[in-house]
């Protein structure tokens, strides 16, 4: 792992945050929409924070992908799990939010579970080729050699 | 009702961004380490590579159904509901798919890491 890609993983974390934050008081200005207002749910997009959260999002989502194409699935979403704590610190202190103490035990044992995880191998040999110990497939180095 | 709309909110977040996760993983290992390609070719070989990829645009159009349905769930649901719950719920769901699918390792610790996890979505549900 390099610093390089350590930060992946970081910004993974934060623009998700900040996304999620972002999208939850937009929504706030339309109140609960119901199966038959569909189409207001479509216009939310027009809202700034709506807008602003999907601008996030979209670096999240650059991040993420970035960190799919040299790490496991089973390892990339844990290793970024610190976002729901963060959401959740976000939804209390921000959005003011209650947060009871068997749900903040919950957020607890989801941050260990997934920090026990972020513990191991980034990139593991895939099942059908036990052999295997090579990193994803290079095809940037196939391209180039002659 | 409230809570019927939430969950059932949270259940269409987890089935379609599992589906488009994995079509996502899928594609980025065919593309190979973006990292790499950028310093060698530039962004326009990254993008261009990426959009080649027949199965990117079926797991993008799976995230704009679990988009949408996260916004459908935050209209209903406490943010540190909805978006912990459908991400932890989404991390269990991968596990098994990725195994299945994508044919990754899923190891003991990975297991107990998902079941930390699934124990931490019930406390949180309570």
């Amino acid at each position: 792992m390099t610093f390089r890609k350590y930060l992946v993983l970081a910004g993974i974390t934060v623009f998700s945050t900040a996304g999620d934050s972002l999208l939850a008081r937009g929504m706030r200005d339309f109140g609960g929409f119901s199966l038959h207002n569909l189409s207001g749910l479509l216009l939310a997009i027009l809202n700034p924070w709506v807008a602003m959260g999907i601008l996030f999002l979209l670096t999240f989502f650059a991040c993420y992908m970035s960190a799919l194409s040299w790490a496991d699935l089973t390892y990339v979403l844990p290793a970024t799990s610190l976002a729901y704590v963060l959401v959740a610190l976000i939804g209390h202190f921000r959005l003011h939010e209650v947060i009871s103490p068997t749900r903040w035990a919950g957020i607890a044992l989801i941050a260990t579970g997934v920090g026990f995880v972020a513990a191991g191998p980034s990139f593991t040999p895939s099942r059908e080729r036990p052999n295997s110990q090579s990193a994803p497939r290079d095809t940037v180095s196939l391209e180039v050699k002659p | 009702m409230k809570d019927l709309y939430a969950w059932s909110a949270i259940g269409l977040i987890v089935l379609a961004s599992t589906t488009g996760d994995v079509l996502l993983s899928y594609s980025m290992k065919r593309v190979g380490d973006v990292g790499e390609l950028w310093k060698r070719r530039g962004a326009l070989a990254v993008i261009g590579r990426v959009l080649a990829t027949p199965t990117f645009g079926l797991g993008l159009m799976a995230m704009g159904v679990a988009f949408y349905s996260l916004l459908f769930g935050l209209s209903w649901g406490n943010l540190s509901l909805v978006v912990p719950a459908s991400a932890s719920l989404t991390f269990v769901a991968n596990a098994v798919a990725a195994r299945i699918f994508l044919h990754e390792r899923v190891g003991r610790r990975r297991w107990i890491a998902a079941l930390l996890v699934a124990g931490g979505v019930v406390l949180m549900a309570v």
